[in-house]
């Protein structure tokens, strides 16, 4: 890669609804090379819907995202699967195919995309599972696998192709504190070992917050504030303070917008009366 | 009234919508045939997941409308003193009709369900996301190879049917209810003619084979992606693909026997 300090991903102006909802309103964000960027913001921002423009399996309305120069909505079907070979992405669940050991799993995608000699696919596959400390977990289905020992499979399938970015969807969500600290480990060692740009989605702050270099805040189909963790604690943003610090009130009010509360117990009366 | 109007709209506009959905589904899935030819292993393993694993409930179920097409057949022609032709209604029955139908009814729910269960499952559980994003078609890796073996399995299986029973009439035919064996056999022989018998009844089992795994296919790819819409999904599988079977049987049957 050309230059270290670069932005991977450029993302300018996206707009994408789903239905008449709009999802994203003239979203601008730049993810550095090399470094690990968390997105953070409230469930239901859409911030899986991000990584999956990010990785073309959603089209912008409008706007565009470019991922190491290229414009992924506009490239070709082979040109995005060529695209996709070098980015890794680890769901939620894992995403780990079913009827398949662990093994095979990190193997699938150098046996579909290669044509490695099985002795050596045997050396790639176990190199990664020890990375992620199961290589004594090769033989096990992945109904037999806990959650965070799912994803750390699913993170060594995603790392078996070198990729030069990986996406987190979510990678803390329900985890004990001893798979998150295995996780946040993880990806930080996997980040600086293997040089990769990592793209966290999150909604737990503080973990994320630990191991990031950039985080991107964003609510309401835009990005809120964006900078270091530093810069973020001290943000004058009232919405980020109350999303950091969990208020329960403040811009964000604790009640839905609903009619006045006193009408709203009278009404019912009313209703009786009429 | 206004919204027995809107609501008739709607669901008629979602209906042509997932029918249009369906074809471009099924073109894309054709597309990727090319490459599940080639790596035909993978079209072997799902010929053993939805083939060999319904073959035991086919070839029971054959040897029972055997069995009981004979019984009542018997009864009626031996009021004519025709019971020598009992081969020739079995085998006729079989091959021509119940064969085919009775396969691809079953086919719907042992394999239709399975299929559109599994794909479902791969679907809400992110395992198709996942493979997109490991830049593998699931077209190819995973639709193709199921619907090619679809395909290939139900004219075998009806074929099975066929054969275990014409076996299940002869047993009770011949040995329980004394019809003369050459009768049954040779009478047969002379009354079912390959090209208008045996390969009508393969068109059919081959059109059923393509229209309930196309349905299975596409309504796990289409399913909402959480538990109750893999299990709604796999209803409308059965439903779907069963009534489809019985319709097309009829428009085949009389295509293919009113010339």
């Amino acid at each position: 890669m050309s230059d270290p300090h670069s932005t991977l991903v450029k993302i300018r102006d996206l707009h994408f609804s789903r239905g008449s909802k709009a999802i994203f309103k003239g979203l601008n964000a730049d993810i550095p090379r090399g470094k690990i960027t968390t997105i953070l913001g409230p469930s239901g921002t859409g911030k899986t819907t991000l990584l999956k423009l990010i990785g073309g399996q959603e089209k912008p309305s409008a706007g565009q995202i470019d991922v190491d120069g290229l414009h992924v909505a506009a490239l070709s079907r082979r040109d995005l699967y060529s695209l996709r070979k070098r980015m890794g992405m680890l769901f939620q669940s894992g995403a780990l195919l079913t009827d398949l050991n662990v093994f095979d799993n990190v193997a699938f995608p150098l046996r579909e995309h290669t044509k490695l000699p099985e002795s050596l696919i045997h050396k790639l596959v176990l190199m990664r599972l020890h990375a992620v400390g199961l290589r004594g977990a090769r033989d096990l289905m992945p109904a037999e696998l806990s959650g965070g020992m799912a994803r750390r499979a699913a993170l060594a399938r995603a790392l078996v192709m070198d990729p030069m970015m990986i996406m987190y969807d979510e990678p803390f969500t329900g985890q004990d504190p001893i798979s998150m600290g295995v996780l946040l480990e993880l990806i930080r060692t996997v980040n600086q070992a293997l040089g990769l740009t990592s793209l966290i989605v999150s909604h737990d702050l503080g973990e994320s917050l630990s191991i990031s270099d950039h985080v991107i805040v964003i609510s309401e189909g835009k990005v809120v504030e964006s900078g270091s963790p530093e810069a973020l604690q001290n943000s004058e943003s009232a919405w980020v303070q109350q999303f950091l610090n969990g208020r329960p009130d403040g811009p964000v009010p604790f009640q839905l917008s609903a009619p006045d509360y006193a009408a709203d117990l009278a009404s019912h009366e009313e209703r009786l009366d009429a | 009234m206004l919204n027995s109007v809107r609501l008739l709209g709607a669901r008629t506009l979602e209906s042509v919508q997932a029918l249009g959905r369906a074809h471009v589904f099924l073109a894309q899935t054709l597309i990727g045939m090319g490459s599940a030819v080639r790596r035909f292993s993978l079209v072997m393993q799902q010929l053993h997941a939805s083939g060999v694993k319904t073959l035991s409930i086919i070839l029971v179920s054959g040897l029972f409308v055997g069995m009981v097409l004979a019984l009542q057949g018997y009864n009626t022609l031996v009021q004519f003193g025709a019971e020598e032709s009992l081969g020739v209604v079995v085998a006729l029955t079989l091959v021509r009709e119940l064969g085919p139908v009775v396969t691809g009814l079953l086919f719907a729910g042992r394999a239709g369900s399975a299929l559109t269960a599994e794909i479902g499952l791969m679907k809400s559980t992110e395992q198709l996301s996942g493979l997109e994003m490991m830049a593998i078609d699931p077209f190819q890796r995973i639709f193709a190879p199921r619907l090619l073996a679809g395909f290939l399995s139900l004219p075998m299986l009806a074929a099975m049917f066929s054969a275990v029973g014409v076996l299940g009439g002869h047993l009770v035919g011949v040995e329980l209810l004394g019809v003369d064996v050459g009768a049954y056999w040779s009478q047969m022989q002379s009354a079912v003619s390959f090209s208008s018998d045996v390969l009508t009844g393969l068109i059919k089992a081959v059109v059923f084979g393509l229209v309930v795994t196309w349905i299975a296919i596409f309504e796990g790819a289409d399913c909402v992606p959480t538990p109750e819409g893999v299990a709604s999904a796999t209803t409308r599988t059965v439903v779907k693909s069963s009534l489809a079977v019985l319709g097309l049987d009829f428009l085949l049957t009389a295509v293919m026997f009113s010339v």
